[in-house]
């Protein structure tokens, strides 16, 4: 599904403050996998976020998703088949406009001098409905009144409303609650094994990290150091991972958001 | 007094186009267009040219569709060749003061006492009917209302949407899949050919176009009316926001015509202007510095020095 070969990305080159955030990075998934990342402060798993996502091109290296070559592509073609969400609440949708606004910019329904008609609003709240945040009757405020859990909810579903092919998740419930991260977390899986779609899921979570999706990544410098998936996964404790990582880092994970249960 | 009224209505309903133009630009795409004050110019001097030439109605096409070009060239500058808002706004605007005189044939000024005009148009529909004496206003009214009414429907498509949410949160429109440049453009486009039909039509109704003070300050004066516009009737749907902004226009001129009476000399009018504009973006940063204020004064000593 993604083909990610030997993509580099440098700030600052040729500067005393040159950080290599990416080295020669390779990544392929397979379609359907579900895929937690984990890694240090600065490892480059938001930089790896962003060149997936088109925020800046890769130095060098190509992204291929699903046959399709990205690599030169601009963010805003590639959101068509590509689905993120951040950590930050706000960044997914525009608070002075209504709850059924914002659902209809990201629905695609319509062409560009249609207005939301009355199907529209059903299809709306028959999708808000399965949040099951009260939403439904509130489509007709705006988005700044609602609590950071109920924007990321919204934020999920406009990103899945048309299932995109890659589902790019970075660390979309660290800044909620523990109760509203649980029920974020809950409605992404419901989401992501409804449409089947490919995801990869930035966490600091490392009981998180195994637990969900069949596939786990640890990231260190701008590299992939750790790639299980499988029975090896599956066996695998927070304590082994921990080790894996130190041995092929060289380095304890220093991450000051870490949670290890 | 009704004679100050009917001037102040006259004129704000030419000038609140130019307000829907910001309302469109400022307020919904969140960029503060410069160029506005070179527009609105550019309008009055091609709905001149126009004009005299024997099309009274074609000029309003005509200057709307020259503030189309110069909006669509500031949206480039600032969407294509990583040039700030406020400065492309600048730079589009010095450019146009070539292009006016240009229009003009060289000559800085223009003088339609003997054109046919829309107003003049509209003066001869209307004689002895009971209107007779209110054909200017008529022709302000009638364009106000249906700028209103096409803001109202075209904020409300998805392309409105789209554009509105740009000013409001422009990684969400990325996201949803929507070049952000793409409604920028059309927004500056749509917003700029207000703006030169306001200009088209000052230029007629006072029959003459000064290519340097027909639109000078016309940023300002528009700014302080929307933002006027903006207490009064801020919130609700686009129409009745729209709506506010015509008013405020319209309230703007009314103080000024009233402080004319009271002999205020007419070159303070953009002094005044500036003032209202800032008084208008200044108090919210006060209101929010007030608690603090409130507790450092609290917490002066008896004797004058602050503690701590």
């Amino acid at each position: 599904m993604l083909d990610i070969s030997h993509i580099s990305k440098s700030f600052n080159p040729g500067t005393v403050n040159e950080k290599k955030a990416l080295t020669d990075l390779s990544l392929h998934l397979e379609p359907g996998d579900f895929v937690t990342i984990i890694g240090s402060n600065g490892a480059g798993k938001s930089t790896l976020f962003n060149a997936i996502a088109g925020d800046f091109m890769a130095d060098e290296g190509s992204i291929v998703l699903d046959g399709h070559d990205i690599t030169f592509l601009p963010s805003h073609k590639r959101s068509k088949s590509i689905g993120r969400l951040f950590q930050d609440p706000m960044r997914g949708s525009a608070p002075h406009m209504t709850i059924e606004e914002n659902l209809s910019m990201a629905s695609g329904r319509g062409g560009w001098l249609s207005r939301i008609t009355r199907a529209d609003r059903a299809v709306f709240r028959e999708k808000l409905a399965l949040l099951d945040m009260g939403l439904e009757d509130r489509m007709r405020q705006p988005v700044g009144l609602l609590s950071g859990g109920q924007r990321q909810a919204l934020t999920l579903l406009m990103a899945t409303f048309c299932p995109p092919k890659l589902l790019l998740l970075d660390e979309h419930t660290a800044a909620l609650d523990p109760a509203t991260a649980e029920k974020v977390l809950e409605i992404t899986r419901d989401v992501v094994d409804q449409h089947k779609i490919t995801t990869l899921m930035v966490t600091h979570n490392m009981h998180q990290a195994l637990e969900l999706g069949n596939r786990t990544l640890m990231m260190d410098s701008g590299r992939i150091v750790l790639d299980v998936a499988g029975e090896r996964r599956r066996s695998m404790t927070v304590n082994d991972l921990l080790d894996q990582f130190r041995q092929r880092a060289g380095k304890t994970l220093d991450n000051d958001r870490i949670l290890l249960s | 007094m009704l004679t100050v009224a009917t001037t102040a209505l006259e004129l704000g309903l030419i000038y609140s186009l130019t307000v829907l133009a910001l309302f469109l630009s400022y307020s919904m795409l969140n960029v503060c267009d410069l160029s506005t004050d070179g527009c609105f110019t550019l309008g009055a001097t091609v709905g001149a040219v126009v004009a005299v030439s024997g099309h009274p109605y074609l000029s309003l096409p005509a200057a709307m569709a020259a503030g189309v070009c110069s909006g669509f060239v500031t949206a480039l500058l600032q969407t294509k060749m990583g040039i700030n808002s406020l400065l492309a706004g600048i730079i589009v605007n010095t450019g146009l003061y070539s292009v006016n005189v240009a229009v003009l044939d060289g000559s800085p000024l223009m003088n339609m006492n003997k054109t046919d005009t829309v107003f003049t148009a509209a003066r001869d529909l209307l004689a002895g009917t009971p209107l007779a004496g209110w054909s200017d206003i008529l022709v302000g009214a009638v364009a106000a209302a249906l700028v209103i009414l096409f803001l109202a429907l075209f904020l409300n498509t998805k392309l409105g949407l789209a554009i509105r949410a740009t000013g409001d949160n422009p990684d969400m429109v990325s996201s949803s899949s929507i070049n952000p440049s793409f409604t920028t453009i059309i927004g500056l486009c749509v917003a700029n050919a207000f703006t030169g039909l306001s200009g088209c039509l000052l230029g007629q109704m006072q029959k003459s176009v000064d290519v340097a003070s027909i639109g000078q300050g016309v940023v300002t004066i528009a700014l302080a009316s929307l933002l006027i516009g903006a207490t009064l009737l801020g919130r609700g749907p686009i129409a009745l926001r729209a709506l506010g902004m015509v008013l405020g226009a319209f309230l703007f001129r009314l103080v000024y015509a009233i402080a004319l009476r009271l002999h205020m000399p007419a070159f303070m009018l953009k002094l005044v202007s500036s003032v209202i504009v800032v008084l208008a973006l200044s108090i919210p940063y006060f209101k929010s510095q007030w608690p603090m204020l409130k507790r450092r004064l609290a917490h002066r000593s008896p004797a004058g020095k602050e503690v701590g």
